[in-house]
């Protein structure tokens, strides 16, 4: 039975370092490439050594396939394709062609630069893999080679996240990458066609969760800037130039114009016009809304957030200010929160994940006395707020992508064990298919049940479908009877007949004569008729004919009689066929061998 | 498998093509070149135009005084310009299952069909051929009703008086199915029927036949088709560039193995080089700034002016021309400008490489910038107080039939310094102007068609071989103009199959197989035995479902058994299930194997008697004959069953089943 092999490197019940070996149909493809945020050591990046321990992975994977630009789905890639080495191709949407190399060189500067890591990746890495991208576009079927076929489906999550659709054959996996099944302000909902893979391969962020928080969380922001705002206090939010600061942009823009605040908002140098540039020019990955008015109106052109200059900072009065990086372990954003860390009116607010050893890290942990450097303290006296604001698909929405997908069995990853156990379970209840949910390094084999495709003689089939009718009879299925050619790559079914002709070879006829002797005081044609009768009453269904040459057919078996020489009451009955009847005669032969049962006409 | 061709102008197609059980509309191209029969519509009163002699027969028993109107020795029609429909009495177009648009240009006939025919079906298009193909809509909606005419002209399409008047009219086929324009309602009814596609997305139309598009880079988004079963290839090339202007390029190889190639959209300017006219442009331009000349570009919103806009960003600077407005004046002037800047997947290499910068692909953001290019939605607003001259506009419709271009031509007509200069090669430029003469104003005629021309189509066809090739006649021979140019017309083995207006084609196709799957269950129970090297044969028998087209074959499912309290009498009273034939065979019984064979299972007493056609054997002590020939075998054997199926598994032995 053939099979499709499941091996995860990352994301195996954890979240982070997203990496999937997927094997189908002797294809070997490597689903996202990422990095683990919880660490500094080797256990950052998946495990390579697992598909093989002599370097280069060129010869063993058929192509790699990154669903979206977070560094946990694409943080190691350059590690990969660089320096353990890989030269084939990486697929990967246009949006997250542009921003992906972005995003690894803000992790190659903190890493190297401020953290002063060696043996890591380069720059020039970071180009070198990028030239290695094959771009996708939405729906694209794109042919890796004569058997692999992949596609991508629009994920939501962030710009230019994807879902692929992996099929070699007529076996097929889905992976879904991050994605989000209900539109958010700046993105749609992921969408994906009734492809019926034999699996899906789902994230489980939210695994338990099972009404989309996201609306409150939007709230709450809002409310906590608000407020903030209000006695007249200055809020950091320390971002990354990319992804979730548009959307907050998008959500402070829109509030401010509806609550007609005047508060300035400030988004740190250098950032705000490229990266809001991305969001212009890959205008159609946004969501419907967006789409339609950008020619009057271009969301990521905002009036209230303007660009921040340093000198800002010491402004009295309130303000709202986005700077990089995200995790307040250097520049811009650490200058600002050392000036507004004494003030208890001012707050931060940590929109996502923050690595151990970051200031972000220290404070979200509680720590208000913070050592800086040069043996200096600093007091923190400000407000500290997380909030979580990625787009994930929630319970509700996993099984609605089920549903979409309909899948013959399940996969999960990208979650938390206890989560994934609950979430198995309900799968399995509702849907009534297998679930698993591999750790790392664990391989699971789904068994696929491939159909053969084959080419059918027209003649036959429409033959077939004649007699057929146009509607099937399940009380009586129709055999069909034909030859199947298997000649180099290609398997041809046609008739019997043709085949012979197709093959040049002769046909050989074998045929059986059989004389039977029978008691029957009548003339020769009276005993025809008689043995017509009989076996008219005993052969229902069969075409019996009474032929004026004094033949009895019975299908295409010839009975003729004949009067014995010595005694004109023994009959001979002569009984022919061919082998293509041998069912038929056979018994029609035994059984006329028995004598025609007294009483018939 | 059918073609039906419902329109006759070649770069503007629009055929049904009948495949399998599916009728697939390709195009739904709109022939605009009726419009040149009309008045010009003016967007402020035209002293001139209304001071026209109306027409009247030399005879003087023809006067049409409101409806035809003489120019310059031209009668025009004194109506709402009308449009030339495609055919819509050779088929049902209710029967439509789907439209396959190949790019924006193609699509503009869409309303006509979709909301008046009946249709139900779905449109196929790519993202930027919906959303510029709605652009270009909105405009020519807008053209037409901001200068809404009271009358419509019918009386001078009555045969009668048709045939009296002079040429072209009279000439003019099918006046009374030429429509005016639709209205918005109608255009947002029609692209809502619009379901977007990628380039080479399969998309499967009821389980019998795939479509996919293909990049043809004549215009952003443009595409051609591969329509296709398992067996059966049809590929439908319309509008397809080679040339390295904006788009994405052009998708060759995947045209490959068609057994039919319709190949509509060849370049209409085959004698002029597309870089050529783009030089005579600029120095035309050029020219007329500096003598203090004023320049019109009719031109149509979307497509090659992108390219000229890009070609003037490089050639403003070198040829002094900095401080020069360029104005670009239409209803859809900013969507196009913004919408061209966004459809990154869809552009050429060096482009895309611009947006991972991330800089606007079309440098027409920085001269929109620096203030060097202006849009506007009309001449009446804003542009009337900030426009300066010499200035350049690009303005619609290249017809000069409607749109701001009227105006243009009315104020800046009678100068001889001002140049008017035809980039777009849909209209004969003399029939564009006549209207408007006497002109004074100079024309200039560098018509920019970058579709495929004659050499290169032939280069491609040899590259792809289609078995054949279906276009219309238009390609089957030189220009009228150029009779002696054979290299502008198409020459093939077998020659291409020509089509016209209402023209059937029967496609010469064989259709011999079909998909078929085996299910996993039958697959494992076929035994296949190698009957030469290479080639193996397994019987199939197997019960066939036929669903949305899709045909799959599984196992015969066992009869079930009988219920075991009803015990039957005797076995061999039930005659057997009808099952079917046995398998055939094939192959001979060699004598001296079989006499082997037999003496094995203790039949030693035979007699062999030679024939003229093989032997006769006969079973002296089981009074049997057996009749082996080189391609039959004849058993005769009374009333012993048990050997009569020995002798009948031994020769089988010999025998190969099929």
């Amino acid at each position: 039975m053939p099979e499709i092999k499941v091996t995860p490197l990352g994301a195996g019940q954890d979240v982070g370092r997203s990496c999937i070996l997927v094997s189908i149909g002797g294809k070997n493809i490597m689903l996202d490439c990422g990095m683990h945020m919880g660490y500094n050591d080797d256990r950052r990046f998946p495990d390579f050594s697992y598909i093989t321990q002599n370097g280069r992975l060129t010869e063993f994977l058929d192509c790699v396939i990154i669903s979206h630009f977070h560094l946990d789905h694409c943080g190691a890639l350059p590690f990969m394709s660089e320096m353990v080495g890989y030269d084939g191709p990486i697929y990967m949407t246009h949006p997250t062609k542009a921003i992906c190399p972005i995003l690894l060189e803000d992790f190659r500067k903190i890493t190297v630069d401020k953290k002063g890591e060696t043996n890591f990746f380069t720059s020039q890495m970071i180009k070198d893999c990028m030239k290695k991208v094959v771009p996708l576009n939405l729906h694209q079927t794109v042919q890796v080679d004569d058997e692999l076929e992949i596609k991508a489906y629009y994920a939501g999550h962030v710009l230019g996240a994807a879902m692929v659709h992996i099929k070699v054959g007529s076996e097929s996996v889905v992976y879904t990458g991050d994605y989000n099944m209900t539109p958010d302000r700046h993105l749609g909902a992921a969408w994906i066609d009734k492809c019926r893979p034999d699996l899906l391969i789902s994230e489980s962020t939210y695994a338990t969760t099972i009404r989309d928080s996201k609306r409150c969380r939007e709230r709450d922001f809002l409310k906590k800037v608000h407020e903030s705002i209000e006695r007249g206090g200055k809020v950091l939010i320390p971002v990354f130039a990319l992804g979730r600061a548009q959307e907050l942009c998008i959500l402070l823009e829109t509030f401010w114009e509806r609550m007609n605040l005047k508060a300035p908002i400030y988004f740190s140098t250098g950032l705000t016009e490229k990266a809001n540039h991305y969001y212009k020019l890959f205008i159609t990955w946004t969501n419907q809304k967006i789409r339609k008015t950008f020619v009057q109106r271009n969301m990521f052109e905002f009036k209230h957030i303007k660009a921040f200059d340093r000198s800002y900072a010491d402004n009295p009065g309130p303000m709202v200010v986005f700077a990089t990086p995200g995790m307040l372990h250097a520049g811009q954003s650490l200058q600002i929160f050392k000036k507004w860390a004494g003030n208890e009116k001012n707050m931060v607010i940590m929109p996502g994940y923050c690595v151990q050893g970051t200031i972000g890290h220290k404070i979200l942990n509680g720590q208000r006395k913070l050592e800086m450097e040069g043996r200096s303290t600093l007091d923190v006296k400000l407000q500290v707020e997380y909030m979580s604001f990625s787009a994930h698909a929630d319970a509700k929405g996993i099984m609605q992508l089920i549903r979409m997908a309909e899948p013959r069995n399940m996969l999960l990853v990208h979650g938390e064990a206890v989560k994934m156990e609950f979430l198995k379970g309900k799968i399995e209840q509702e849907f009534s298919i297998d679930c698993h949910m591999p750790a790392n390094g664990e391989t699971v084999a789904v068994t696929t049940n491939p159909s053969v495709p084959v080419d059918i003689s027209l003649n036959l089939l429409k033959r077939e479908m004649a007699l057929g009718g146009p509607l099937p009879d399940p009380k009586k299925p129709r055999t069909m009877h034909g030859t199947l050619i298997m000649k180099e790559n290609s398997l041809k079914l046609v008739s019997s007949e043709q085949a012979l002709k197709e093959l040049g070879l002769n046909e050989h006829q074998l045929r059986f004569t059989c004389r039977v002797q029978l008691q029957d005081p009548h003339s020769d044609s009276d005993t025809l008729h008689r043995i017509y009768t009989h076996l008219k009453s005993v052969l229902k269904g069969y075409t019996i004919q009474h032929l004026p040459d004094g033949t009895v057919m019975v299908e295409s078996i010839v009975i003729k009689v004949s009067s014995c020489a010595e005694d004109a009451n023994t009959k001979v009955l002569l009984l022919s066929w061919s082998y293509q009847d041998e069912d038929l005669g056979s018994f029609l032969s035994t059984l006329l061998k028995k004598g025609l049962p007294s009483g018939l006409c | 498998m059918k073609l039906y061709c419902l329109s006759g102008h070649p770069t503007l197609p629009c055929n049904v093509l009948k495949f399998k059980s599916t009728t697939i509309m390709l195009d739904c191209g709109l022939d605009t070149t009726s419009v040149l029969n009309f008045l010009p519509l003016p967007l402020v009163h035209s002293p001139r135009l209304s001071k026209l002699p109306s027409w009247v027969s030399k005879d003087g028993t023809i006067n049409l005084e409101k409806e035809l109107k003489e120019c310059a020795g031209r009668v025009f029609v004194d109506s709402q310009p009308e449009f030339c429909l495609p055919e819509r009495e050779l088929l049902d177009l209710s029967t439509v299952d789907v439209i396959l648009v190949s790019n924006y240009h193609c699509m503009m006939a869409l309303p006509y069909i979709t909301e008046h025919t009946g249709f139900t079906g779905t449109v196929y298009a790519t993202e930027p051929t919906l959303q510029i193909g709605r652009l270009l809509m909105e405009e020519l909606v807008t053209f037409m009703e901001r200068v809404p005419k009271a009358q419509s002209a019918t009386c001078w399409k009555n045969k009668e008086i048709q045939r009296m008047l002079p040429g072209p009219l009279k000439d003019a086929v099918d006046v009374w199915t030429w429509k005016r324009s639709y209205s918005m309602q109608e255009v947002n009814s029609a692209l809502s029927k619009v379901q977007l596609v990628g380039y080479s997305q399969k998309v499967e139309l009821f389980g019998a036949v795939q479509v996919s598009p293909l990049s043809s880079g004549y215009s952003l988004g443009s595409s051609n088709w591969i329509i296709q079963s398992h067996h059966e290839k049809v590929s439908y090339v319309s509008g397809s560039s080679l040339l390295t202007t904006h788009p994405q390029p052009m998708d060759q190889s995947s045209l490959k193995n068609s057994d039919v190639l319709i190949l509509t959209g060849l370049t209409q300017m085959p004698t002029a080089n597309p870089d050529g006219m783009l030089g005579e442009f600029c120095s035309n331009l050029a020219m007329t700034i500096r003598a203090g000349g004023n320049v019109l570009v009719p031109c149509y919103s979307s497509g090659v002016i992108y390219d000229l806009l890009e070609c003037l960003y490089q050639f403003i600077d070198n040829a002094n021309l900095g401080t020069t407005p360029f104005y670009f004046i239409s209803p859809v002037a900013n969507s196009s400008l913004e919408f061209s800047q966004i459809f990154a997947e869809w552009l050429c290499h060096n482009k895309q490489s611009k947006v991972y910068l991330p800089e606007p692909p079309f440098p027409h953001a920085e001269l929109i910038q620096t203030n060097k290019l202006k849009h506007y939605s009309s001449i009446h607003g804003d542009f009337s107080s900030e426009f300066r001259q010499p200035c350049v506009v690009f303005t619609g419709h290249p017809s000069l039939r409607f749109g701001d271009v009227v105006h243009f031509m009315e104020l800046w007509g009678k100068s001889s310094l001002n140049t008017i200069i035809f980039t777009e090669p849909d209209f004969s430029y003399l029939d564009a102007l006549a209207p408007y003469q006497p002109l004074a104003m100079k024309c200039v005629y560098c018509p920019i068609d970058t579709r495929l021309n004659f050499h290169q189509v032939s280069k491609l066809l040899k590259e792809v071989q289609p078995l054949h090739v279906v276009c219309p006649e238009q390609y089957t021979q030189p220009p009228q103009s150029q009779a002696h140019r054979s290299d502008l017309m198409l020459e093939l083995h077998p020659p291409p199959m020509p089509y016209r207006r209402c023209s059937v084609l029967n496609l010469p196709f064989r259709r011999r197989y079909e998909r078929v799957y085996i299910l996993p269950e039958l697959a494992n129970s076929l035994v296949p035995s190698e009957i030469k090297p290479g080639v193996s044969l397994a019987t199939v028998s197997a019960v066939l479902h036929s669903k949305d087209n899709k045909h799959t074959l599984q196992s015969v499912p066992k009869a079930p058994p009988a219920p075991p309290s009803k015990k039957r009498k005797r076995v061999p009273e039930e005659p057997p299930v009808l099952l079917g034939p046995k398998p055939l065979l094939s192959g001979a019984v060699p004598l001296e194997a079989f006499l082997a064979t037999l003496q094995k299972h203790g039949i030693t007493e035979v007699k062999v008697e030679e024939t003229a056609d093989g032997h006769i054997l006969h079973l002296q002590a089981e009074d049997t004959l057996i009749q082996l020939e080189e391609d039959g075998t004849h058993i005769v054997c009374d009333n012993n069953e048990p050997l009569r199926t020995t002798l009948r598994d031994l020769v089988l032995r010999f025998l190969q089943r099929l």
